[in-house]
């Protein structure tokens, strides 16, 4: 080994330890390292969301047929959404609510749009496990809260959609949307 | 192979001679399951499982490939190309799915198992702690694997097991959420879930034979453990694979199968769920949502999570608390430090083992049930008993407990103390 080594020094730049070989050796699996991660890439981008779902990104929803205390359920990204005419009576109880006794402290105004307090517009997704809660169909369970009852592990929310009892985290999601005109309203 | 006696392989046709000198297959195979392998002589019929086990990934795997001809990954198409096509109009097609759709199940039946005789004899144990775990290894690409399946026929449970197991992920902070959709390809599982699940489907039963050879090759440095736990001496503990253990698994493979045809035949559809003949519907959820039967010890675990802790809240505690039920099975040997492999030796932990057992089919029930308050209080005090078992009473146990006097050999353990008999027994 002595021997070999020192062979090679004579062969190398200097007397300074490094080898050219070192350095031939650091260069290439670097080269290879970087080429290996740069393969990867592809395989991993293929993964994510294709162009064809990212493009059903906005969904119109005409509701000028739902009155108070009605409810549709429609779908976004394949996802279901709830969208709610609330009564005055169950806004009021959304307003009465303190935001300390919330598990994920929100106002209904953080969660409508200005000057439409009554469209609550969420996802159907329960956030526990994404679940479709109950209570937005005529005549669903909505939970002690009057809001949504979730079957699959009894998550429940009140008239804003906000967590109130059961396991899941937060709030049913507010998507992004805009009101296009009174009576439609741009999804995403 | 591991023992000097050994039987070295000798073609005795010149082809097989032929072959040995250029590529050594049959060798490898004289080896490994041929009469080759001194395997101890005092086996009972809880060590049958390993090969039935063999069976049933052979089994899985051929009805698997020939579903694949005729099913269509497609949201659209998938339901009908099981139900319709497959079910009926495809020849013999009801009974491959069938016998596919019950062969995971009797594959986990046969697998738990497997695994508890590990845990009551201690196969855990050193020198085997690699052949535990990369049995632990099979066992998640299974899970994942029939996990998969389940989804492929594209019913209410399959399209809602998808949401629901996928969800697992949204748990962990910041990363959760574009893991999850990473991972489906999409906002809610649709076609691109389906097709990648289609495909890891058909490619993990490979991963999991390729594992299963690992297994099989780290089981066969030491040899094969027995019920005593008493290492191997010399010949008279042992008997050649082949034919003395080809003859008993397949008998006892022959015995066995004839429940899973019986289940195939006359009761195809009692391990599964009625909502999976309805099919995916993205706008509701079935009432009463669960996986198969052979989650439900896990899924008891992620449910009995319902509060917060710490600053963690508990649909991540959930999560962890199930992945870590199963991860903990690897930290096995070096938590369980007795000498004395067999639970028979070990009065003891047997009845800890057995207390075990019943916990575990505890959970299973609650898992599997509906939620009212005092199951899920029951879970939650199985859940903690089953942490309680491997953390606490496990290496207590080890550490303080006398074990009964062990046998000076197998073959001494086998012909009843009847030393003067035992040389005459066991010449040839």
């Amino acid at each position: 080994m002595a021997t070999k080594a020192s062979a090679e020094v004579t062969e190398g730049s200097g007397g300074d330890g490094v080898r050219r070989r070192d350095f031939l050796n650091v260069a290439a699996v670097s080269f290879a390292g970087v080429g290996t991660v740069a393969a990867l890439a592809p395989l991993i981008v293929q993964m994510s969301p294709s162009a064809d779902v990212l493009a059903l990104s906005t969904t119109e929803i005409d509701i000028s047929k739902v009155q108070p205390g009605q409810g549709i359920k429609t779908q976004w990204r394949k996802q279901p959404v709830f969208v709610r005419n609330l009564t005055p009576k169950e806004i009021q109880e959304a307003n009465a609510v303190s935001l300390s006794d919330l598990r994920d402290p929100q106002t209904l105004a953080q969660r409508t749009k200005p000057g439409h307090a009554n469209w609550l517009i969420t996802l159907g997704v329960c956030t526990h496990l994404g679940c479709v809660p109950l209570g937005i169909g005529e005549g669903e369970n909505r939970g002690p809260y009057g809001g949504y009852f979730c079957p699959c592990h009894g998550s429940m929310y009140d008239t804003a959609a906000r967590i109130r009892q059961g396991p899941a985290p937060k709030n049913l999601e507010v998507p992004e949307y805009k009101f296009t005109s009174p009576t439609t309203v741009q999804i995403g | 192979m591991s023992f000097s006696w050994a039987k070295p392989y000798e073609p005795k046709h010149p082809v097989m001679k032929w072959l040995d000198e250029r590529l050594p297959l049959p060798r490898l195979a004289y080896g490994a399951v041929g009469g080759g392998y001194p395997v101890p002589r005092n086996l009972n019929y809880w060590w049958n499982f390993g090969v039935l086990a063999g069976i049933f990934l052979t089994i899985q795997i051929v009805t698997g490939i020939v579903l694949a001809m005729h099913y269509y990954a497609t949201a659209d198409g998938a339901f009908n190309s099981v139900n319709q096509l497959i079910m009926r109009d495809v020849n013999a097609g009801w009974l491959l799915r069938y016998a596919h759709m019950n062969g995971a199940s009797f594959f986990f039946i046969v697998v738990y198992i497997h695994i508890f005789r590990g845990l009551y004899y201690g196969s855990y144990k050193a020198p085997r702690e690699l052949v535990w775990m990369l049995g632990l290894v099979i066992y998640l690409l299974m899970m994942a694997t029939a996990f998969m399946g389940y989804v492929l026929p594209w019913g209410q449970m399959s399209y809602w097991g998808a949401q629901v197991i996928t969800g697992f992920f949204s748990a962990f902070p910041l990363v959760g959420e574009p893991v999850r959709v990473w991972l489906l390809g999409g906002y809610a599982p649709d076609q691109a879930a389906l097709t990648r699940f289609f495909s890891l489907h058909y490619l993990l039963p490979f991963v999991i034979a390729g594992v299963v050879i690992l297994h099989i090759w780290s089981l066969h440095i030491p040899g094969s453990g027995n019920p005593t736990g008493v290492d191997v001496k010399d010949e008279k503990d042992t008997l050649p694979f082949h034919p003395y253990y080809t003859a008993k698994d397949g008998w006892f493979a022959a015995a066995f199968l004839l429940v899973y045809a019986l289940v195939t035949f006359y009761a195809p559809n009692y391990l599964g769920h009625p909502d999976n003949y309805i099919p995916a519907n993205a706008l509701a959820t079935p009432a009463h949502i669960v996986p198969e039967w052979y989650f439900w010890p896990f899924y008891a675990i992620l449910r009995s999570c319902t509060f917060n802790l710490f600053w963690i809240d508990a649909k991540l505690w959930g999560v962890l608390a199930m992945f870590f039920s199963i991860l903990l099975l690897f930290f096995l040997p070096w938590l369980d430090k007795s000498p004395v492999r067999s639970g028979n030796y070990r009065p003891v932990f047997k009845r800890f083992f057995w207390l075990l057992v019943i916990d575990i089919v505890i959970l299973g029930y609650v898992g599997g049930a509906p939620i009212v308050w005092w199951r899920t209080a029951l879970g939650q005090i199985a859940a903690a008993y089953y942490f309680l078992h491997f953390l606490v009473i496990l290496p207590l146990v080890s550490a303080f407990e006398t074990t009964d006097p062990l046998p000076n050999s197998i073959s001494e353990s086998v012909l009843s103390g009847d030393a003067a008999e035992a040389p005459v027994a066991t010449v040839g």
